[in-house]
């Protein structure tokens, strides 16, 4: 199958996630991804975690987060490495930093420079907190954006505190959003820059909340019992079982009180207090389900047509005919013959999900193909 | 300015959040989204209101989902309406769905059928869980997805139950893959004409943002993760990183140097655990000792030690400091969008910036219908 970006060729200078992220959905979607890396360390996520968690000796996160890439080591100090970066810029489609507001100009690879010789580049910049204001040099970190940015209200029940999502969701999301401004600068065909930061990326993710909360200037409620959405009526939650928990969504309160026959549910029978009462009347739920297995209740629930699930853990997951139906997983393979289990792209192509069996690159292991590749190679306005 | 997306038509038969969230973003990039709706009540999301707040007859939530956008009302069951919308569908860029399986064809709007009325357009198609396998007719919601997939075991302490993320997070996220998708295949349309189908599903979606966690699980003997007993933030992250109490609220203490920390606090004790090994194995520990010692003085003060230190921390706001802070306001993030002289709403913007500029578009979520007429006539319907 034809990828939908092949003969795309990205130069990408970002490091941990939120660059890499992006550049690693272009390369799933086709395009070619050159990773320019510090002649030395290379991206600090290589080792920055616990040895535990390494897969070949570099950390499983930079495994999952850079394979299908090729790997370019370069000191932009020596004049010969610096030549070869700008014949590559000069040749490329695209080309995304996450450096601090300033380094690229110093380097002299900032957009106004770039687009002189590449008029129909696409210059991708990611951020903490955009170049202004006073936060833009705070630590574009992701607990830290998601602390700064009100998310840490919105999860778990009232008297948990704060609770952050358990992931680096502002790095995925503002890699996500460049992706978007990215490849919608390719379709246009014109010479573009895209910024992104992790800031308005995690704004964007609370637009929901965030306009509510512009209408009425209210806080965010969570609730106490059983919390999932800090917006949403009862009975919308996880609910513990005989055997482990049970996921309920939207739903009627009255079909669940017949369905199981739960006398003290029937006294909350008027829909517009589902909300307002959404605590006590999770309590009763809470209490009734977990007189019984899970299987028990999905064995009632699903012929009713209540939307319901079990909550699964990644062992449970993993093994359940419902994830091996969409071949998720696959594995990947580097040059060392070294095997590993990962994650694949999320979108399919008439009906095709884009597998690749490429692993992440060990530190320059691009390097001399891609200097030799160079030096032949005309500058990019020639090829077209 | 002139946007990247200008001179694109779209067609949003979605409704709800997955689809719509991908149609806004298209829009705000200057694609011309089209919702087709049912007549007499549309996307069901109109009439689903969160907190019961409205602004002329559709709900806030629809109207933070699909400002700028027109509305083309059809009644997919009518032989005379649905051969409108082929029409329609012929001329245009993109269409996006999320119909259960089986729907679009029963209504030959498949992709097969689509695709020989216009074999250029892009077609996008939202599901729950792919469009094979036990769980593909089981219904695609958010929490549900959360549910199956393992993420609610990534937030909290380990002595909470399973924690959701609170906020839709499997529909937003593969509204934005099928963003992603489309304008790969706009890409690729540019150079070979050809258009091609696009799906996406919650649980892909929802699956590729654990992308991390998993790859970590899958090759170390499929052994879970623990939630840590104390500032719970990450499973896979040793101490400090987390969110603390303080004695007038929190603080956030990210990745570093777990000496320098303890040297500005002030905080003696941990002085053995001196390796990022020995900082995961012990954090319980380590993190319970930060605990007390951090409760002990307000944000304020620890801020005021840690950040010449150049240790990653921060205070922990709400929606309501977050907004009073400059370094918001300087964002510019917010936008008010109107409909004639009944909806004047603020909402947020398209988190991208197109060549150094932001993306405001003060237009509304459109009535149910409004654009039927002139889109008709526009497209010789």
């Amino acid at each position: 199958m034809t990828r939908p970006l092949e003969g795309i060729r990205v130069l990408d200078f970002t490091q941990f996630l939120a660059g890499p992220v992006a550049t690693l959905r272009l390369s799933d979607l086709g395009a070619r991804v050159i990773k320019v890396e510090h002649h030395e360390q290379g991206d600090l996520t290589r080792k920055i975690y616990a040895p535990q968690l390494n897969l070949d000796g570099v950390s499983a996160f930079f495994q999952a987060i850079n394979r299908n890439k090729e790997s370019l080591r370069v000191n932009l100090k020596n004049a010969e490495d610096y030549a070869l970066i700008s014949r590559l810029v000069a040749a490329s489609d695209v080309v995304v930093h996450n450096f601090r507001p300033g380094v690229m100009n110093r380097l002299g690879l900032d957009y106004d420079t770039l687009k002189s010789s590449n008029p129909t580049l696409v210059y991708g910049e990611i951020s903490g907190y955009g170049a202004d204001g006073p936060w833009r040099h705070k630590p574009g970190q992701d607990l830290l954006v998601q602390a700064l940015s009100g998310l840490t209200q919105l999860s778990g029940a009232e008297s948990d505190g704060p609770v952050p999502m358990g992931l680096a969701i502002a790095d995925y999301l503002a890699g996500s959003q460049l992706v978007q401004g990215v490849l919608a600068a390719l379709v246009s065909g014109e010479g573009t820059r895209v910024e992104v930061s992790m800031l308005e990326a995690i704004l964007d993710f609370q637009f929901e909340p965030l306009t509510l909360f512009y209408q009425d200037g209210e806080p965010v409620s969570r609730g106490e019992q059983n919390p999932a959405h800090s917006l949403v009526a009862a009975p919308y939650g996880l609910y513990q079982t005989q055997n482990g928990y049970l996921a309920l969504a939207m739903g009627s309160i009255t079909a669940l009180a017949e369905l199981f026959a739960c006398e003290p549910l029937k006294a909350y029978a008027d829909p517009s207090r589902w909300f307002e009462l959404r605590d006590p009347i999770k309590k009763i739920l809470a209490e009734h389900l977990n007189t019984q297995t899970t299987e028990h209740w999905l064995g009632i629930l699903e012929p009713a047509d209540i939307w319901c699930a079990p909550v699964l853990n990644w062992r449970e997951l993993v093994e359940h005919d419902g994830i091996k139906a969409l071949s998720m997983l696959q594995s990947v393979t580097n040059s060392r013959g070294f095997e590993y289990q990962t994650t694949r792209c999320p979108i399919r192509f008439n009906n095709e999900p884009l597998t690749s069996s490429l692993a992440a690159p060990a530190l320059g292991e691009h390097s001399d193909a891609i200097k030799q590749e160079s030096v032949k190679e005309a500058p990019h306005g020639a090829q077209r | 300015m002139k946007l990247p997306l200008e001179g694109l038509t779209v067609l949003e038969f979605s409704q709800y959040l997955a689809g719509p969230y991908a149609g806004l973003r298209l829009a705000d990039l200057g694609a011309r989204v089209i919702k087709v709706e049912r007549p007499g009540a549309g996307d069901a999301c109109r009439k689903s209101a969160t907190k019961n707040l409205w602004a002329d007859g559709d709900s806030v939530l629809f109207h933070t989902i699909n400002r700028n956008k027109e509305s083309f009302t059809a009644n997919l069951k009518d032989p005379d309406d649905l051969e409108r919308v082929r029409r329609l569908v012929a001329q245009a860029d993109v269409m996006t769905h999320n119909f259960r399986p089986g729907i679009m064809d029963r209504l030959g709007l498949d992709y097969d059928s689509v695709y020989e009325l216009n074999p250029s357009i892009v077609y996008g198609e939202v599901s729950g869980y792919g469009e094979s396998g036990p769980w593909r007719d089981r219904p695609g919601q958010d929490l549900l997805a959360q549910s199956v997939s393992g993420l609610t075991w990534l937030s909290n302490t380990a002595d909470k139950p399973p924690t959701p993320f609170g906020i839709a997070v499997a529909d937003m996220l593969c509204g934005t893959h099928l963003a992603q998708g489309i304008l790969a295949a706009l890409v690729q349309r540019r150079r070979s004409g050809q258009g091609s189908k696009v799906s996406v599903s919650l649980l892909e979606s929802i699956l590729d943002l654990q992308f991390e966690g998993l790859t970590v699980f899958l090759n170390q003997g499929q052994q879970l993760p623990q939630r840590s007993a104390v500032a719970g933030a990450h499973v896979y992250l040793g101490a400090p990183y987390g969110i603390y109490p303080t004695a007038d609220g929190h603080i956030a203490l990210s990745m570093g140097s777990l000496e320098t920390l303890c040297r500005a606090l002030g905080c003696t004790g941990l002085e053995t655990f001196d390796t990022p090994q020995a900082q995961f194995d012990h954090r319980d520990h380590i993190k319970a000792h930060l605990s007390e010692h951090l409760r002990t003085q307000t944000t304020r003060h620890w801020l005021s030690v840690l950040e010449p230190e150049g240790y990653w921390c921060s205070d922990v706001l709400d929606h309501q400091r977050l907004t009073e802070e400059e370094a918001y306001q300087v964002l510019e993030m917010e936008q008010t969008v109107s409909r004639g002289d009944t909806v004047s709403l603020r909402t947020t913007r398209c988190p991208i910036r197109i060549n150094g500029e932001k993306l405001f578009s003060s237009r509304a979520a459109p009535v149910l219908g409004d654009s039927t007429e002139s889109i008709t006539k526009e497209f010789s319907l």
